[in-house]
């Protein structure tokens, strides 16, 4: 690479596959933008859309009949009372984490790869906080007295607990929530500009012009905005790390065997960003085909994100070792019956399919020609995602379902309200993403400018 | 101010180019020649064009710095309040002041604080949302924000004299130039 004198620069964008050669910033710009402005809406959008719409109207059905009648709906019980819901939450919080890593951890690191994959990635994130926060609030019982959770005066004279884990979590995810919705935001904020001022309809050019604020690209603003922007992704980094960290106190500060572990907090962060990579290649690879953005999300995107996937899969694989070896080492006889019963316990099946799920299909990866074929890695992706919901599941209802007193075991099985709302919040999430896609640019429209050849700057010609 | 009688109701001249260097190079000869009050827009950040312009503001990481510990201390000084002097509870012996588990919140509301002043703290000095600002009159500025780069001398400059400045921005080498309307 780079001996050839009309080839792409070594080191620039081109020359290392981050987007197709031939690309100038007016292409880029068209090309991104008349997927929101001027392209016909294509017929698996309404269908997409229509079926997930679908599944959101489930989740409502779902959640009123649960305030009707309360949580006895569900299958959790006790010794169980813990189930599908904290299971569906920690999946969706841990989801979310890929998208702050792409847009914050990888922008700190210089990866250029990140900027066509990291807008999609933060909306991902968006949603699925918002999936993931809804379970907790219906899981109160009263969820309309969840503002209780929440420290303010109040004429009860009674404050929060805040030595419990759970408060943490109140804390960690809504600060998540609030800082991942002002990064996607101000990330949008040039490109939503750009909108403004190629939309054709008075309507369009309203609503984004209000919703760019009057961006108009000075040096003095891109200035502040670049500072802005890297002081957002300096204190994104430790926050993602430290969410799924006090998720994980949740179940790590209780004294439950199975649960009561200090490799949670590690192990529960690589196994975030595992899931949450494998829902990212699930969302792109449709997403690049359907729209035809292989020139923008490249197959050096693909093999890097199954690289993440590789390295994040066995940092969890590590996890399950250790967990398995610390049972046994512990000598404690609870911790070592939480391990047999894991594996030979009534849910034995699903702790198979767990290791099948993340530990023995995600070895694919290290063949180049997967990492290269982008069938593989959906399906790949496709049962990460399983594995990894399996993963909370066996984390949460084995410990619990068996505990120490032999007379209070108990066996969980979910109801068909269990299902429903789980499966709704998946339609939830892809309604939200199918309006994203349909409203506002994908793809970071500026950051893909400036990493085109033709941005970078010639002092030389001011020399003359 | 005797320039502003002069170009009354206008507020600058603005330059257009294809490319980024040669907005940089523009900048760069147009402050060489005693010009203060401008500014640059491009489509993407410019780092070279920040220095050419003059452009350098370093209050933001201030700001941020001050949010985010006011918001560790407020974060902790709320649940020390809650825990200890408000409503104290005895769970399993712990002190009621017991700081390690006030860890996680302090943290959580100094990020917090932290980034809402890094986003309203950049929208306030950047003076957004603003809903007018003369160099939208220009009809092809609407390419600012796709692939031409801009810059602008204000009328507001000492030494802007509408003929004279018109002249010296013709000698960068522009698309175009034209009259602001303020």
């Amino acid at each position: 690479m780079g001996g050839d004198p009309l080839g792409p620069v070594a080191g620039s964008a081109e020359a290392t596959g981050v987007i197709a050669p031939g690309h100038t910033f007016s292409s880029v710009t068209d090309k991104i933008s008349s997927i929101v402005l001027t392209r016909r809406t294509p017929l698996g959008w309404y269908l997409g859309f229509g079926a997930a719409f679908a599944l959101t109207l489930l989740l409502l059905v779902s959640v009123t009949y649960l305030v009707f009648k309360g949580i006895g709906i569900w299958g959790n019980n006790i010794p169980v009372g813990w189930a599908f819901e904290i299971t569906n939450f920690v999946w969706w919080i841990g989801i979310g984490h890929a998208g702050t890593l792409i847009s914050a951890i990888l922008l700190l690191l210089k990866q250029t790869w990140r900027t066509s994959i990291n807008r999609f990635a933060e909306a991902m994130t968006l949603f699925a906080v918002a999936c993931a926060g809804l379970f907790p609030a219906i899981h109160t019982g009263r969820p309309w007295l969840d503002y209780w959770l929440l420290p303010y005066p109040n004429t009860m004279g009674v404050w929060p607990q805040f030595k419990s884990p759970l408060m943490w979590d109140v804390f960690a995810v809504s600060t998540y929530a609030t800082v991942s919705l002002l990064f996607w935001f101000i990330g949008l904020i040039p490109d939503l500009a750009t909108l403004r001022d190629r939309s054709q309809s008075r309507t369009g050019r309203m609503i984004y012009g209000m919703l760019a604020m009057g961006w108009r690209g000075s040096a003095r603003h891109w200035h502040r905005y670049e500072t802005a922007y890297l002081l957002l992704a300096g204190l994104a980094t430790p926050l993602v790390v430290s969410v799924h960290t006090v998720v994980s106190f949740d179940f790590a500060i209780a004294i439950l065997p199975g649960w009561h572990t200090t490799i949670f907090p590690p192990y529960f962060v690589a196994g975030a960003i595992y899931s949450g990579f494998a829902m990212v290649l699930t969302l792109a690879i449709p997403i690049r085909t359907v729209y035809g953005l292989e020139d923008f999300i490249t197959l050096r995107h693909l093999q890097n994100m199954a690289k993440v996937m590789l390295v994040t899969g066995l940092i969890v694989a590590y996890g399950y070792m250790s967990e398995a070896f610390i049972s046994w080492y512990s000598a404690d006889k609870f911790e070592r019956f939480v391990l047999f019963n894991r594996v030979t316990g009534p849910y034995w099946w699903a702790y198979a399919a767990l290791i099948l799920c993340n530990v023995a299909a995600p070895q694919v990866l290290w063949f180049r020609r997967v990492r290269t074929s982008p069938l593989a890695l959906f399906v790949v992706s496709l049962i990460i995602n399983t594995g990894m919901w399996l993963e909370r599941f066996i984390i949460i209802v084995t410990s619990l379902q068996r505990d120490f007193l032999p007379s209070s075991w108990g066996v969980y099985k979910p109801t068909f309200w269990d299902w429903s709302t789980y499966i709704g919040t998946i339609g939830l999430f892809l309604a939200l993403l199918f309006l994203f896609l349909r409203f506002l640019p994908m793809i970071s429209i500026f950051e893909m400018r400036a990493i085109l050849p033709g941005a970078k700057v010639d002092e030389d010609l001011g020399a003359t | 101010m005797a320039p502003s009688t002069v170009s009354h109701g206008i507020y600058g001249l603005m330059a257009e180019f294809d490319d980024p260097s040669s907005l940089v190079a523009a900048a760069h000869k147009t402050r060489q020649q005693g010009y203060r009050c401008m500014d640059a827009y491009s489509p993407f950040p410019i780092e070279e064009l920040q220095e050419a312009i003059g452009a350098h503001d370093t209050r933001l990481p201030l700001i941020v710095l001050i949010g985010g510990i006011a918001g560790g201390l407020g974060g902790y000084l709320l649940q020390y309040w809650a825990s200890a002097m408000a409503y104290p509870i005895n769970v399993g012996g712990k002190p009621f002041h017991s700081w390690p588990a006030f860890i996680p919140i302090t943290f959580e509301c100094t990020i917090l604080v932290a980034a809402l002043s890094a986003v309203l703290g950049m929208l306030a000095l950047n003076g957004l949302p603003q809903p007018y600002h003369p160099v939208f009159n220009v009809p092809r500025f609407a390419l600012a924000s796709r692939n031409r780069f801009f810059l602008c001398i204000e009328a507001r400059d000492p030494q802007f004299r509408l003929e004279d400045t018109r002249r010296f921005l013709e000698t960068l080498n522009p698309r175009e130039v034209t009259t602001v309307a303020d």
